[in-house]
């Protein structure tokens, strides 16, 4: 079954935003979410395979309604909880929605 | 579309929340502490830089046999400059010449020589380049700037988990004099995609 995240020849998705960002990332979040990911795959806790199965196994209107790190951190919790890691809702804010 | 959009379809505040709180978590589970994620940051950041990869190009432009190299195992050829050291994936490198253009691109993700080339853009991330390009090609250049005569063949590359690609540009003309530094200086980050010339 193809998953959403194989856009290959897909058409649709109108011109590319060609601007030159030479910063890697765009928020301090985004970075932390790269630290987070960078060290656990270090430890072993995950491998690359795992994770990009993750990401890619997302269900497609969640794929697309997301950014990029955004994608990385659904994935890393997503992925912990599998591991047992975290428990699920662990990460809930008391009184709010995660 | 704003799908691939930096800053996200959800409040930046929120998605930050959220992100503190695992690390928290993490930290608190001892699975993690905050100085390993700050040294997995600062490592990364420290090594990867399109510079790398310009410093390969200049390399194969002045010394034919490591050009040779570089193109039958980019792998190899690349450990020879201390780069890519223990990395897991395999470089190919893809030669431009006077009558083929070269552009690399992930369809499916966001794989990319980033030891090489430091992080990537947005747009290499986004939907609109990895749907297109494939397709496209030579359209897509054209919304880069860059506009190849019908001449030119384009040779569109997908990178996988395990093989990723970097473009060795055309020398630019008039160069002969320059010493390999200087040479390194004139390789944009955007040639060794491929979506600009030199």
């Amino acid at each position: 079954m193809a998953r959403i995240n194989d856009v290959g020849g897909t058409q649709g998705f109108g011109p590319v935003d060609t601007t030159d960002d030479t910063e890697p990332f765009h928020a301090d979040w985004e970075a932390r979410v790269f630290g987070i990911w960078n060290a656990l795959r270090a430890q072993g806790v995950f491998n690359l395979d795992e994770f990009r199965d993750t990401v890619e196994s997302m269900p497609p209107t969640e794929y697309l309604a997301t950014s990029y790190y955004e994608r990385w951190y659904l994935a890393l919790v997503a992925l912990l909880e599998r591991k047992g890691v975290i428990a699920p809702g662990e990460l809930d804010e008391p009184g709010g929605a995660r | 579309m704003t799908s691939g959009d930096p800053a996200g379809g959800h409040s930046d505040a929120s998605i930050s929340r959220k992100v503190r709180r695992l690390e928290t978590l993490l930290e608190e589970k001892g699975v993690l502490t905050g100085t390993q994620l700050d040294e997995a940051l600062d490592a990364f950041l420290a090594g990867a830089s399109p510079a790398s990869g310009a410093r390969v190009v200049a390399r194969a432009w002045t010394d034919a046999g490591f050009r040779s190299r570089l193109l039958a195992d980019g792998t190899a050829a690349v450990r020879e400059l201390g780069y890519m050291e223990g990395a897991e994936q395999r470089l190919r490198v893809v030669e431009n010449t006077a009558s083929t253009h070269n552009v690399i691109v992930c369809t499916l993700c966001s794989c990319y020589p980033l030891r090489l080339l430091g992080p990537s853009p947005s747009w290499y991330k986004s939907e609109a380049y990895r749907s297109r390009v494939v397709r496209e090609p030579r359209a897509v250049l054209e919304e880069f700037g860059l506009r190849l005569p019908e001449t030119t063949d384009i040779t569109v590359w997908d990178s996988s988990a395990e093989t990723r690609y970097m473009v060795l540009p055309r020398r630019p003309e008039g160069t002969q004099g320059l010493a390999e530094e200087e040479l390194a200086a004139l390789v944009t980050r955007n040639a060794l995609i491929g979506t600009a010339v030199l």
